[in-house]
């Protein structure tokens, strides 16, 4: 295509400069778009409650992750009257600021878990993980029993958190030294949990899979769902919602 | 001699890092991973000093001359097209039959549905349509260059190497190592090993390019050297995360929640858009016209929309997050791009379908243009459908449905799928010296098979995705939802089921693909009656008698 403003053969003659331009075109898209999103203070504006996740929860989520659990669930409630009366109020963007990475999901084959903390009980958790149609006769969830049989893995969780400092979380140092005593003493019955809940407000100690004498991979996933969603204080938000 | 101390020397070295990597492993599924690595570097280093021939080494014999297109790797790349998309469309399958019937699960955790998809969707994109772009894109880069492919070395490590990033991913998403995102699930250490991968296929194909004896770059070059760079810069900005320990296979995102949603949708749909539309669409614009026998229908039309696909694809990232927490200008900028992004596509699908003008009766004789016609049909389809559920209104209801699956899988197995089966069919014969393909009926069996595969699979999909989303909304007349989700859930089960006999078919097609490339490689040839036009006969061809009154 030979115009006055445009000849398209010394493009296509020249990889060199058919390779810039192709380059410059495919990135403009993505500085307009994306990278505001770094520097604008609007994008997340700040929430009362929101916190980095204790040791357990994280470990928590790392098994949530592992086993894919975000092909089937998303964690994103949209702000549409049936998803707010079916799940609870909208998310937030400050509710998954210290998620690495996001978990909002993509598909619902099974439901919303951004607000699942809190609406069944520990036991109604284990058993559903252990035989979902057991509690659910519809459910086409897989059965996860092998997790009440596993013992956490909590050798390295001060690096976990020390890994997500380095990328902003902001861990104190001394969250850092205390990760694996902290998630051992969040799933322990009988642990001081005092200072744990004084750096992680709202954190939730017990033992969280039926079986006191262990740590297991169950406690720290039904501490991670046990919690999702619980950290602001929505019905707060709500008066000065209807006001406007 | 230097050149083959460095090699094995490097190969040995990779070698003791992965030995010392496993034995320091924090976690075990990071040892088996590190254990992968070792044999690969050791068969790599064996077949490195056992290919070697001495003799020219020590100068004794001069060194064979090259001459020629250099076509092994396209040779073994086909094969591995056809053994990771069989792999790819039955784990697929399996995977859809555990919607239906959970207990498949089987109750281990490596053959659980959230461990299998990821293996799905990396194995049909990334190992069968990876596989189909690296040796199409070096047929057409060496016959439109008129050049015999750089670096062949360098070709054979991109080759085996991609291989190696298949098999790392694939075995590590049953082990439980994932990044946790969608369609860039690999670990920190394997989207090292892909970069590198990559960066030397960027190498040969701009070598080759460089070394062209034809003045101007052919379109489809073009197209694949997009799909490239622009594939190379998703892969490093989206996986940039922080590995907790060098000895272990879990990382950290380097961006989270808002941030990490929109460079991760930015890296998803522009790997729809590059990997799954740029390189394929680099594939229509060689094989079509190849096989038509037909000039490219539009210059102008290719330069317009080459532009103007990639430059508007990359903004439509954001209509995967419409109504989420991404801010609300992202979400308008995303979904007005995506709606715009329509236009190119038709345009290259007009492109494509009218370079058989003229030709348009070899659709009824050639099941390979048949192929590339439906390929190129549902392209246009996908990309219609594609903008429509953009739209921030129907977004609301299609969003965490399976219309999206329904979607998806209209471009993936119609688009991508045909246009490779299309160009394996097309090459093989080629790459083993055969007069013809062993069967051309068979590539009609496969057609059909296939078609009603997608049909099947489509429309099961639509329906069930806009049932799922119209019951999660539906109000009864006293105020309060109608359906508790496991309702929806229940009432899925007899369309997983239609959507699984689709897969049933698309696989059987592909089965015939196998049965049929693997004959014709044996230099078999079915013994079958032509596919016929229809014959002209004189005697007919006369006007009609009026019916007497």
């Amino acid at each position: 295509m030979a115009s006055k403003f445009l000849d398209h053969g010394r493009i296509e003659r020249n990889v060199t400069l058919l390779l810039i331009l192709a380059l410059i075109t495919v990135s403009i898209g993505g500085i307009i778009e994306i990278a505001p999103l770094f520097w604008i203070d609007s994008t997340v504006e700040k929430v009362k409650g929101v916190r980095p996740y204790t040791p357990l929860e994280l470990a928590g989520r790392n098994i949530y992750i592992r086993e894919g659990c975000y092909n089937c669930h998303s964690q994103m409630i949209r702000p549409f009257r049936d998803e707010v009366e079916r799940y609870g109020h909208y998310s937030l963007a400050a509710e998954s600021m210290y998620d690495h990475p996001f978990q909002w999901g993509s598909k619902r084959t099974g439901p919303d878990l951004a607000r699942v903390g809190g609406r069944y009980s520990d036991e109604w958790h284990v058993q559903h993980l252990v035989d979902p149609r057991s509690v659910v006769p519809e459910s086409i969830m897989p059965t996860y029993a092998f997790l009440r049989e596993r013992d956490l893995d909590v050798k390295h969780l001060d690096e976990h958190l020390a890994a997500l400092r380095k990328v902003g979380v902001p861990y104190s140092k001394e969250d850092i030294d205390k990760a694996v005593e902290d998630a051992l003493a969040q799933a322990s019955p009988d642990a001081d949990t005092s200072l744990l809940k004084a750096r992680y407000p709202k954190a939730q100690a017990r033992d969280f899979d039926g079986d006191p004498k262990r740590v297991t991979e169950m406690d720290a996933l039904v501490a991670y769902l046990q919690m999702l969603g619980t950290l602001v204080d929505t019905r707060a938000a709500e008066p000065m919602e209807q006001a406007r | 001699m230097i050149a083959l101390l460095f090699r094995s020397g490097g190969w040995l070295f990779a070698l003791l890092l992965a030995i010392i990597a496993a034995a320091e492993a924090e976690d075990s599924a990071f040892a088996v991973q590190m254990g992968i690595v070792a044999l690969a570097a050791l068969a790599t280093l064996w077949i490195t000093l056992s290919r070697t021939d001495f003799e020219v080494l020590a100068g004794r014999k001069p060194a064979p001359v090259e001459t020629g297109y250099y076509d092994d790797v396209i040779r073994w790349g086909t094969i591995a097209t056809l053994f990771w998309g069989v792999a790819g469309f039955a784990v697929g399958l399996y995977i859809a039959l555990q919607l239906a019937f959970p207990m498949l699960n089987l109750g281990l955790e490596y053959t659980s549905f959230g461990r299998l998809r990821p293996l799905h969707t990396s194995a049909v994109i990334f190992a069968f349509g990876g596989n189909a772009l690296i040796a199409t894109s070096f047929w057409v880069v060496q016959r439109t260059c008129r050049a015999r492919l750089a670096f062949p070395a360098l070709a054979r490590f991109v080759f085996w190497g991609y291989q190696l990033f298949i098999v790392l991913a694939a075995t590590g998403y049953l082990l439980g190592i994932t990044e946790g995102r969608e369609y860039a699930e690999p670990e920190w250490y394997v989207d090292i090993w892909l970069t590198i991968v990559w960066v030397s296929y960027l190498a040969v194909f701009l070598g080759t390019i460089v070394r062209r004896a034809e003045p101007h770059i052919y379109v489809a070059n073009w197209f694949y050297l997009a799909f490239i760079v622009t594939v190379a810069m998703l892969h490093l900005v989206n996986n940039l995360s922080m590995p907790v320990s060098i000895f272990g296979s879990k990382s950290y995102s380097a961006f989270a929640g808002v941030q990490d949603a929109l460079t991760q949708w930015w890296y998803g749909h522009n790997a729809v858009g590059f990997f799954l539309t740029a390189g394929f669409l680099g594939m229509m614009y060689y094989f079509v016209p190849k096989q038509a026998e037909r000039p490219v229908y539009s210059y102008r039309l290719s330069i317009v929309h080459f532009w103007s696909l990639i430059f508007l694809y990359i903004w439509a990232g954001p209509h995967h997050l419409h109504y989420t927490a991404l801010p609300d200008w992202a979400q308008t900028l995303g979904m007005v791009f995506s709606v715009m992004l329509w236009m190119p596509s038709w345009g290259g699908m007009i492109n494509g379908l009218m370079t058989l003008s003229g030709a348009w009766d070899k659709v009824r004789t050639d099941p390979i243009i048949r192929m590339m016609v439906l390929a190129l049909a549902f392209y246009g389809m996908s990309t219609f459908e594609g903008p429509l559920m953009s739209i921030k209104a129907v977004n609301s209801l299609s969003h965490y449905t399976d219309w999206t699956i329904g979607h998806v899988h209209s471009g993936a197995l119609g688009w991508v799928g045909m246009i490779s089966f299309a160009a394996v069919y097309f090459m093989t014969p080629r790459l083993w010296g055969r007069s013809r393909l062993y069967s051309l009926r068979m590539i009609n069996w496969h057609f059909w098979s296939a078609t009603i595969g997608i049909v099947l699979y489509a429309s099961s999909m639509w329906v069930a995705g806009i049932m799922q989303g119209l019951m999660w909304r539906e109000y009864g007349a006293d105020g309060y939802l109608v359906y508790a989700f496991s309702d929806v859930v229940a009432a899925m089960k007899p369309y997983y089921l239609i959507r699984a006999a689709g897969g049933v078919l698309y696989l059987l097609g592909a089965l015939f693909m196998v049965w049929n490339i693997v004959q014709t490689i044996r230099g078999r040839l079915r013994d079958e009656a032509p596919l016929a036009d229809a014959p002209y006969d004189p005697a007919l061809d006369k006007p009609l008698q009026p019916v007497a009154a």
